[in-house]
């Protein structure tokens, strides 16, 4: 070996002096969801504070605009859900916040398999303790918002499938705006267009059931815009992330 | 290979040149201002480099182009003979990266954390031992010290199969005296069995053999300044 390198000094040498270089091991995609959702039981008020917040203003609603069943049973639909948007967006700031100012997304841009797998089961970990709570308890507010009874269901199914969409669209903005100090509005301004299509579909879904239809088509639209996000989402987020972190 | 082990990694500056990390011509600046140009060094198997300067001279922007963070430089930076951007990827599959923010995660315990970076239950038990966080195990990062906090990230050094390239942006921080000179202990095995270390450090650091590299001999020349002066 030694003699290859002398002989010739252009000549690559077959095999490296030192030991085979180990790839350095990768946290599987399980380790990464495990991490993450530990991580997200022990910050409580993380997941707390947004569902604190949806119930909130949605009690404080019959206050602000009256308690006339009628006109609360039309606006409930588009209430719940445009609080499940902002309470989304009110959580999702903190997303790589933390990795990123303790080293640890820099840790991960290094490994050698792509940031995808890492954000999305964040993502995921962000949905499970942000959005699905929302939706399970969406009935319950529907309830106190006096919305129809068709309605419940399309409701619960839309905010699960749209909050998924949400979290996803949000990871993006979130990774974007990581290495600023303070993003506060421009985070909002970056991923509210985003939101809207989700929106008007999970509004459409649960305003198609009061009226009597079949809310099908609008769940399914739902969906294929969740197949969507899935799949580009979180590779807009880690080239993102990779920008974030050169500077 | 084992003869190979035992020599002294220098055969010839060539072949050092084509097993090793090779910074030549290197400039690197930061928000318009040149840091230092025409850096040159060379980190073989079984050899340390370790970078100073003053504070603002460029020390973490050079630690961040070497691991490719940071691509805006000019000049080459050489992994085992190929050139960056294309050595890069084989350069990180056998790297080891410390930063200054040393990714530890406070919301996890030391165990969690090494079993983030992919290490085994025991393995971890180990490497806390050996740097004395025996009883800290399922302490939450969050209560530990700066410096608990510091060996919590430098235990991934004790780890087994370490990879051959540590590149270490101020391991000595934060650390008191015995945990500095288990860590120079530490440094000098990874050295004998023919890793490499750079590192960059305020304080000397007693590892052999050990090149040293100061940022302050590559400070950009003041073409320009001077030139304003002539004309003024």
């Amino acid at each position: 070996m030694q003699s290859e390198s002398v002989g010739d000094g252009r000549k690559r040498i077959a095999e490296p002096v030192l030991r085979p270089a180990v790839p350095a091991a990768a946290p599987g995609f399980f380790t990464l969801f495990r991490t993450e959702l530990t991580l997200a039981v022990r910050r409580r008020s993380d997941i707390v504070n947004p569902l604190l917040f949806f119930v909130t203003v949605l009690a404080l609603m019959p206050i602000g605009i009256g308690p006339e069943p009628e006109m609360l049973s039309r606006m409930a639909a588009g209430l719940i859900w445009v609080m499940a948007l902002l309470s989304t967006l009110l959580s999702q700031e903190s997303l790589f916040r933390s990795d990123y100012e303790d080293g640890s997304l820099e840790q991960l841009a290094l490994q050698s398999q792509p940031l995808y797998f890492p954000v999305l089961a964040k993502v995921l970990v962000h949905w499970l303790v942000t959005g699905v709570p929302l939706a399970v308890l969406s009935p319950l507010l529907g309830m106190m918002l006096n919305l129809g009874q068709a309605g419940y269901w399309p409701l619960l199914l839309s905010l699960v499938l749209g909050t998924a969409s949400l979290s996803l669209i949000g990871a993006v903005g979130a990774a974007l705006t990581v290495a600023l100090r303070r993003p506060g509005l421009l985070l909002a301004l970056i991923i509210m267009p985003l939101y809207v299509p989700v929106l008007i579909f999970g509004t459409g879904t649960v305003q198609a059931a009061l009226d009597g239809y079949g809310y099908g088509p609008q769940l399914a639209i739902l969906g294929a815009i969740l197949a969507a996000a899935a799949a580009l989402a979180p590779l807009a987020a880690a080239g993102a992330i990779r920008i974030s972190l050169e500077n | 290979m084992a003869s190979e082990l035992s020599k002294s990694p220098v055969p010839d500056a060539q072949s050092v040149r084509e097993q090793s990390l090779a910074v030549s011509g290197l400039a690197c600046e930061r928000d318009g201002r040149l840091l230092f140009e025409g850096l040159e060094f060379t980190l073989a198997p079984g050899a340390a480099v370790q970078v100073e300067g003053a504070n603002g001279a460029g020390k973490s922007t050079l630690i961040r182009t070497l691991i490719g963070s940071a691509s805006d430089f000019t000049g080459t930076i050489a992994w085992q003979g190929l050139a960056f951007p294309r050595g890069l990827a084989a350069m990180r599959a056998s790297l080891l990266y410390i930063g200054h923010y040393a990714g530890v995660r406070r919301g996890l315990t030391p165990l969690e954390n090494l079993a983030w970076y992919g290490a085994g239950q025991d393995d971890a038990m180990r490497a806390l031992e050996l740097v004395g966080l025996y009883g800290f195990e399922d302490v939450l990062c969050q209560q530990l010290s700066a410096g608990q906090n510091r060996r919590v990230a430098l235990a991934r050094l004790y780890l087994p199969d370490s990879p051959p390239l540590w590149i270490l942006d101020e391991p000595l921080a934060a650390l008191d005296v015995t945990g500095v000179a288990g860590l120079e202990t530490q440094m000098n095995c990874h050295l004998r069995r023919g890793g490499s270390v750079l590192l960059t450090s305020h304080q000397p650091v007693n590892i052999a053999p050990l090149q040293r590299v100061n940022l302050a001999d590559f400070s950009p020349r003041m073409a320009v300044e001077e030139e304003l002066h002539r004309a003024v």
